[in-house]
């Protein structure tokens, strides 16, 4: 895609392109309405009734209680207030497509810092700047940041997010068209804002068979956050019976967790990041509070890596939510130390 | 149709000669004269902050970054979002024309509390100090949003300086919004009901409002901010146990707000100028008057649009959407009114006219694209492009500055008894709104495209409307000189001005020009509603 000298559009490259530009095209058209006759009003007022002379008489007053007057407010209240509705409707079914990604998504990582963007795919790929992904498939970014705040836009795909420090926050598009795009940071990031960019590399599936095939051979992401498990020592408590001082992870992906004090959470993504860094925020119930925290030994592309692992020895697609060796049924006795056979087991 | 010019001799007493000397500026407790020490102050950094644009259109007719820095980039727009917006916006028309005119059009000697008014004056130059001080030793670099945790954590700018200058300067617009609420309360001359009150009053006291109640939430947030980034406490960053997206909450709580301080009094002014300009009271007084009240509650509730896509939650972003399109339709009943009094009206096209419709049709264009914005599914595409910062230049430049300086020229024979000459000043009212549009009309197109702002460097397909608005300013900056100039003039050459050089109605119209120290010789009666055009006398100065 060689960008032209002139245009009024961005690419349209997404499936949410044509429908942003629909909405776009409304509100141009209600605005450009109402400013032409504002405008038109006033020059025609401004001529038709300027003052000749300085003997023209006073005007007399509109009498402003008349039915007419109130007529009038309501009607130019009710009508703007109407088409502003539509706006308001249009708009919000518009932003619910774009905030949930649908399950059958393809996932990735993004990792903002200042001033690059950092990218992992599943399969273990990764790289820089760059996003390589495959046409009329549904793409979910998750998305975190190393520092302050940024945001990845593609223009041609019409849609944005915010990226923060922190936390977990998603964004989805599915391509239309095969091309190479823009990547922009839109938030204010510091010193080279402007540099933050990149682009999105839009293939055909068979071509982007061929790119994943050519990238670096350091096994998946699961994989690869399967060997953190186990050089980290995390294996060493979190065991894969039920025995171990600490939950056994196996089958607990995105299923309800009792903690302690009868609140429960999904263990999702963030829950995962946070029990990672911030062990003692959400303790799981029947366990004691002896994990320490992995803040600083693991970055935000490591925490990327353990989630996938979480998630691979998660419950299967298409299987009960509940896992039961999930469950954390019994109360382990303190000290009781059982064999570090996850590790095995994280290698499946 | 004009009040016989009571001036007499060279002589004459009046505010500006009633005592002399630095001392008797500096330690005035007179409304006019504080306001004059506010104009001063706001026409420098007005002139410091447009500084600041030129520098920055400069740099962008290229898409290299080839005249600044990106350092020094990022420094000239967060320095002139500062400057432009605390310090000379917010105090624009309240600071200068409210508080110059508020006492005389309610027929009252003074506002409520003088000495608080100097006081306030003396806050905002400290604030304004503290920000000078910034500029001189090195600048800012983090927007003027001053987003956590860049702003905490990150930048290497004087964070705690600035935020101490807006802090500071904070109290100041707490205290005028404070004191005009009470003179509006209690000051107000016999007869003088709310009811036949100037909406210029009106839309103050709806400012008012916002002011003392808005203010103090960003005095909050940025002590906390200056507490994080000095002593590592966390509010705000999550590396200290913070929430950044908590900050954008409390900052835009005041700082969403603080545009309808900013453009308010515009319509205060707009309201004043139409009405006097066609002979007619404005259509739809009570509609206008409310509408101004119904902005300032409603506009407390719509700060949750600028966080669409900071991960806010889906559903509280449908609340906020909905509510930032219940507010826009006061500003879309009174931009109707002002054209509806225009009809059959007898319009006469002088240079404050100009300006008013002027900022009817600028303020349209920036009203109707925040309803882009307001928009969910359009905002995640436009948010953070240039098609914001047309947005809400369209608002605060083409609206609150064109209704500023409708305002300034409208009382200018008032304030200092010197008419200004007509062609000039109609030429520039010209220049200014061509060059406005230049400017910022091609920064819509610009976001459209995906421009984000606070670029430094851009694509090179970016760079033809890039260039189209460098042009525009300079048009622009261009005509902003001309006003200082001749208005400058007239204070020496200008022709004596009468009482009540345009035929307004309005009991400062009814004192001489410029008033004298007491405003009134006799406390004023008044004894019917606002804008009655066809009487000769509006009230019975004693």
């Amino acid at each position: 895609m060689e960008p032209k000298s002139f245009q009024l559009f961005p690419e349209q490259a997404s499936t949410f392109a044509p429908t942003v530009d629909a909405l776009y095209a409304y509100l141009v058209l209600v605005s450009a309405f109402f400013s032409l006759l504002i405008a038109v009003l006033v020059v025609y007022f401004a001529v038709k009734y300027r003052k000749r002379s300085a003997d023209d008489p006073i005007p007399a007053p509109i009498d402003e209680h008349s039915t007419g007057g109130m007529i009038l407010e309501i009607v130019w209240s009710a009508i703007p207030l109407g088409l502003s509705m539509i706006m308001f409707g249009w708009g919000a079914s518009l932003f619910f497509t774009e905030s949930r990604p649908p399950a059958d998504a393809m996932e990735i990582y993004v990792t903002g810092k200042q001033w690059m963007w950092k990218i992992q795919h599943m399969e273990g790929n990764r790289e820089i700047n760059e996003l390589h992904i495959p046409v009329n498939r549904n793409i979910k970014l998750t998305m975190t940041s190393e520092d302050v705040l940024h945001d990845f836009f593609v223009p041609a795909f019409r849609t944005k997010s915010d990226v923060l420090p922190g936390r977990y926050t998603t964004e989805w598009f599915r391509a239309t068209k095969p091309g190479k795009y823009h990547i922009f940071c839109a938030e204010y990031c510091g010193t080279k804002h402007s540099g933050m960019i990149g682009y999105v590399y839009v293939m055909e599936q068979a071509q982007y068979d061929q790119w994943l095939a050519g990238g670096m051979g350091q096994g998946t992401l699961a994989e690869q956050g399967a060997q953190m498990f186990t050089s980290l020592g995390c294996v060493t408590c979190h065991t894969s019976d039920a025995n171990g001082r600490c939950p056994n992870l196996k089958g607990i992906y995105g299923t309800m967790v009792a903690l302690q004090g009868g609140a429960k959470v999904k263990a999702d993504d963030a829950y995962i990041r946070e029990s990672i860094l911030y062990p003692e925020a959400k303790v799981v119930e029947g366990y004691q509070p002896i994990m320490p925290t992995f803040k600083g030994l693991v970055t935000e592309d490591g925490l990327v890596k353990l989630i996938e692992y979480v998630k691979s020895i998660g419950p299967k697609p298409g299987s009960t939510t509940a896992a039961p060796s999930a469950a954390p049924a019994k109360a382990p006795a303190a000290g009781s130390m059982s064999a570090a056979a996850a590790a095995a087991q994280s290698h499946e | 149709m004009t009040a016989t010019p009571t001036i007499g001799t060279e002589t004459e007493k009046n505010y500006l000669n009633h005592q002399h000397g630095l001392k008797s500026w500096l330690l005035t407790e007179d409304h006019k004269r504080i306001a004059l020490l506010y104009l001063l102050s706001i026409t420098f950094f007005f002139f410091l902050g447009g500084l600041m644009a030129v520098l920055i259109r400069l740099e962008l007719a290229t898409p290299a970054g080839d005249l600044v820095e990106s350092n020094t980039y990022n420094k000239l727009f967060t320095m002139h979002g500062v400057l432009m917006i605390f310090f000379f916006l917010i105090p624009s028309i309240p600071a200068v024309l409210g508080n110059f005119l508020i006492p005389l059009m309610i027929g009252a000697k003074d506002l409520a509390f003088p000495k608080i008014n100097l006081l306030s004056w003396y806050i905002y130059i400290l604030g304004g100090i503290f920000t000078v001080y910034v500029l001189i030793v090195g600048g800012v670099d983090t927007g003027w949003t001053f987003y956590t945790p860049l702003s905490t954590s990150y930048s290497n700018g004087y964070v705690i300086a600035t935020g101490l200058g807006i802090f500071i300067a904070g109290f100041s617009s707490i205290l005028t919004g404070l004191n005009f609420i009470v003179t509006v309360h209690r000051m107000r001359a016999p007869g003088m009901t709310w009811f036949r009150l100037p909406l210029f009053v009106w839309a103050h006291y709806a400012t008012s409002l916002i002011q003392i109640l808005g203010t103090p939430v960003v005095a909050v947030t940025l002590f906390l901010l200056v507490l994080e980034r000095g002593f590592h406490i966390g509010f705000f960053d999550p590396a200290y146990g913070g929430d950044p997206v908590l900050y954008q909450h409390l900052f835009w709580f005041y700082s969403h707000p603080a545009v309808y301080i900013m453009i308010l009094p515009s319509m205060g002014v707009v309201s004043e100028v139409i009405s006097t300009f066609t002979q007619k009271k404005p259509f739809g007084y009570t509609f206008i008057a409310f509408s101004s009240v119904a902005i300032a509650v409603f506009g407390f509730l719509v700060w949750g649009h600028h966080l669409y896509v900071s991960s806010q939650s889906a559903y509280a972003g449908m609340v906020f959407s909905l509510l930032s399109y219940i507010v826009a339709i006061p500003s879309a009943i009174k931009v109707f009114n002002w054209t509806t009094t225009m009809y059959k009206g007898s319009v006469r096209m002088t240079t404050p006219m100009l300006y008013a419709l002027g900022f009817i049709g600028l303020f349209t264009i920036g009203g109707l694209t925040g309803l882009f914005l307001a928009s969910l599914g359009m905002d995640v595409h436009l948010t953070d492009t240039y098609f914001v910062v047309a947005h809400f230049h369209y608002v605060m430049v083409g609206g609150a500055v064109m209704g500023y300086l409708a305002g300034i020229h409208f009382w200018w024979p008032k304030m200092f008894g010197r008419m200004y000459p007509e062609s000039w000043s109609r030429l520039s009212a010209i220049i200014i709104f061509l060059g406005f549009n230049l400017t910022f009309f091609p920064q819509f197109l610009l976001g459209y495209m995906g421009m984000p702002r606070r670029y430094h460097v851009y694509p090179p397909e970016f760079q033809v409307f890039n260039v189209l608005s460098s042009a525009g300013a300079s048009v622009l900056g261009f005509g902003f000189v001309i006003p200082f100039v001749y208005l400058t003039w007239s204070l020496f050459y200008g022709e004596k001005a009468p009482a009540n050089p345009w035929g307004a109605t309005g009991l400062e119209w009814t004192t001489q020009s410029p008033p004298t120290y007491d405003n009134f010789a006799v406390t004023p009666v008044v004894t019917q509603e606002a804008y009655q055009y066809s009487t000769e006398e509006v009230a019975h100065v004693g």
